[in-house]
């Protein structure tokens, strides 16, 4: 796609209980912009953001971060890569027993040995970036969804990283907090520099932000390119996808038998 | 027919490989011993939840075990006329076996089901999953201090439980019963042996402390990370770790005391 890729996925095959999840995936993703990586349920993106964190490793292919060839990196040295990386979970995964405060403070103290005057002006920075400097008390039980996720992404800012994963950021969101994190996934990567890799199926809020986006079904990548690029990508399914259309490549029905000899109509299939 | 014998031997490989994953899961966390500085304060955080706040409950069971002993000791030894050896009889059977096993199984109940559920819980909302991405090794980080803090609790606990016991069975047969004092503590020190008595209690206590923790670390890192995953790796730490000590400590004793 670009020549200047931060992450490379070349020919990347995956299996999980005898399923193949990606069947050859091929896809460079370029430093400093944000991509959305988008596609139905099931399809393994997330997976694919496990892959290129090293928490997976590819059957075969080449899965590369910043010039380092994940699978084949040493635990030490991949948990060094990984203090580069920051991640949302699509659940926040915020520590349960650690106060807001504590949460975002939590790289900061394993990571680093600054003093604790140093660590609290950073995280003060960090919360009021996602605008919850005034919620450091809290505990992670007292947070709404969309409060959790801001949580969670100021710390995974915390360390101030090169590459940030999103994970179905806008799952389950109301319309405000939504709009709240669009907001920040676009700041975030304009004040920061950061290279952004977004998973989601919310085609509008994704291709708003994002510089570019690909498609992945069966396995493989069926389209990719700038938002523009894909909204006149000429592929039935790419389209289905993007319009939310319920019939198409993807058909609406689940393969099923013939119909009349379902209901015990006459001339239906014995 | 067929169909039985391969399902017994896919139960029999299943076994096996969950053994030979329970041993990397080990390896990996022994060999992971994380910076004193970092490590000692959640080791000390740990000993709390897993001994200080077992201790209740081993020392309510330490002490009726004893006085239970107290009365059915007293009650076969007065039939020959020897209930002033039931000091001895209580120390031998608290050191020996009641506390290192009784207090396993208890330790099994209430601490170790409670780190399965708790690191299950983590694995399933995916705290385990972000520690990764932060850098941060789990295995390091939540399960080693865990796995350590059970491995030092234990037998601190099995040594409070047969002092109370030995206290139980004393405010039974001593002060309830009749027994001489002196005969019930005199009888006591003559016959318990420290090497051969309390430190066999005590290795016995060391080797279940370690393995039902284990059990417990790996059930929970291990479990599918469902609600009924954590509930399943709850219940299977609670019955693994009966068995192991149960199967365990016949082994021990045959090796401490079976002088065949």
């Amino acid at each position: 796609m670009v020549s200047s890729a931060y992450i490379t996925l070349k020919d990347v095959v995956f299996s999980r209980s005898g399923r193949r999840i990606f069947d050859g995936v091929t896809l460079d993703i370029p430093k400093g912009k944000i991509t959305a990586i988008m596609g139905p349920s099931g399809t393994g993106k997330t997976t694919l953001l496990r892959l290129i964190g090293g928490q997976l490793r590819p059957d075969s292919g080449l899965v590369s971060v910043a010039g380092h060839d994940v699978p084949k990196l040493k635990r030490r040295d991949l948990y060094r890569l990984r203090e580069k990386m920051g991640m949302l979970f699509q659940s926040g995964a915020l520590f349960t027993d650690l106060s807001v405060y504590e949460n975002v403070a939590f790289p900061l103290r394993v990571h680093t040995a600054l003093p604790e005057d140093m660590i609290r002006d950073i995280v003060l920075m960090k919360l009021e970036a996602v605008g919850l400097r005034g919620a450091r008390q809290l505990m992670p039980s007292e947070l709404s969804g969309g409060m959790t996720r801001r949580v969670a992404l100021a710390r995974s800012i915390a360390l101030d990283p090169e590459l940030i994963m999103y994970d179905e950021p806008f799952a389950g969101q109301d319309p405000i907090a939504m709009g709240v994190l669009v907001k920040l996934i676009r700041d975030l990567n304009s004040s920061m520099g950061l290279t952004s890799v977004l998973v989601s199926h919310d085609v509008p809020e994704s291709l708003s932000i994002c510089h570019f986006a690909c498609i992945i079904a069966d396995g493989k990548v069926i389209g990719e390119g700038t938002p523009e690029e894909l909204r006149a990508h000429p592929s039935e399914r790419v389209q289905q996808f993007l319009n939310g259309e319920p019939d198409g490549p993807v058909p609406f029905h689940y393969p099923s038998g013939d119909t009349a000899s379902d209901f015990g109509f006459p001339g239906g299939a014995s | 027919m067929m169909d039985r014998i391969a399902a017994f031997g896919r139960v029999g490989i299943e076994t096996i490989a969950s053994f030979g994953r329970a041993s990397q899961f080990l390896a990996g966390v022994v060999g992971g011993v994380p910076k004193p500085s970092v490590g000692f304060p959640l080791l000390i955080r740990q000993l709390y939840a897993v001994g200080v706040l077992s201790l209740a409950i081993v020392v309510v069971s330490g002490l009726f075990i004893g006085m239970v002993l107290g009365l059915q000791g007293y009650t076969i030894l007065s039939d020959f006329g020897s209930e002033a050896a039931i000091g001895q009889m209580i120390a031998l059977t608290l050191v020996r076996e009641l506390a290192p096993v009784v207090t396993a199984l208890l330790f099994a109940g209430r601490a170790g089901s409670a780190l399965t559920a708790e690191i299950g819980l983590m694995k399933a909302t995916e705290q385990l999953s972000s520690m990764e991405m932060m850098g941060v090794d789990p295995l390091r980080r939540v399960i080693a201090p865990r796995l350590w803090a059970g491995f030092l609790a234990m037998p601190v606990l099995a040594m409070i439980f047969s002092v109370v016991g030995v206290i139980g069975g004393m405010l039974v047969g001593v002060e309830w019963l009749g027994v001489f004092e002196g005969s019930y503590w005199g009888n006591m020190q003559a016959s318990v042996d420290f090497v051969d008595d309390v430190v066999n209690g005590i290795i016995k206590s060391v080797v279940f402390g370690f393995v039902c923790a284990w059990i417990a670390v790996y059930q929970g890192y291990d479990c599918v990370p469902t609600s009924a995953g954590i509930s399943s790796a709850t219940t299977k730490t609670v019955v693994y770790s009966s068995l192991a000590v149960l199967g365990l400590d016949f082994v021990l004793t045959a090796v401490m005391f079976g002088n065949f």
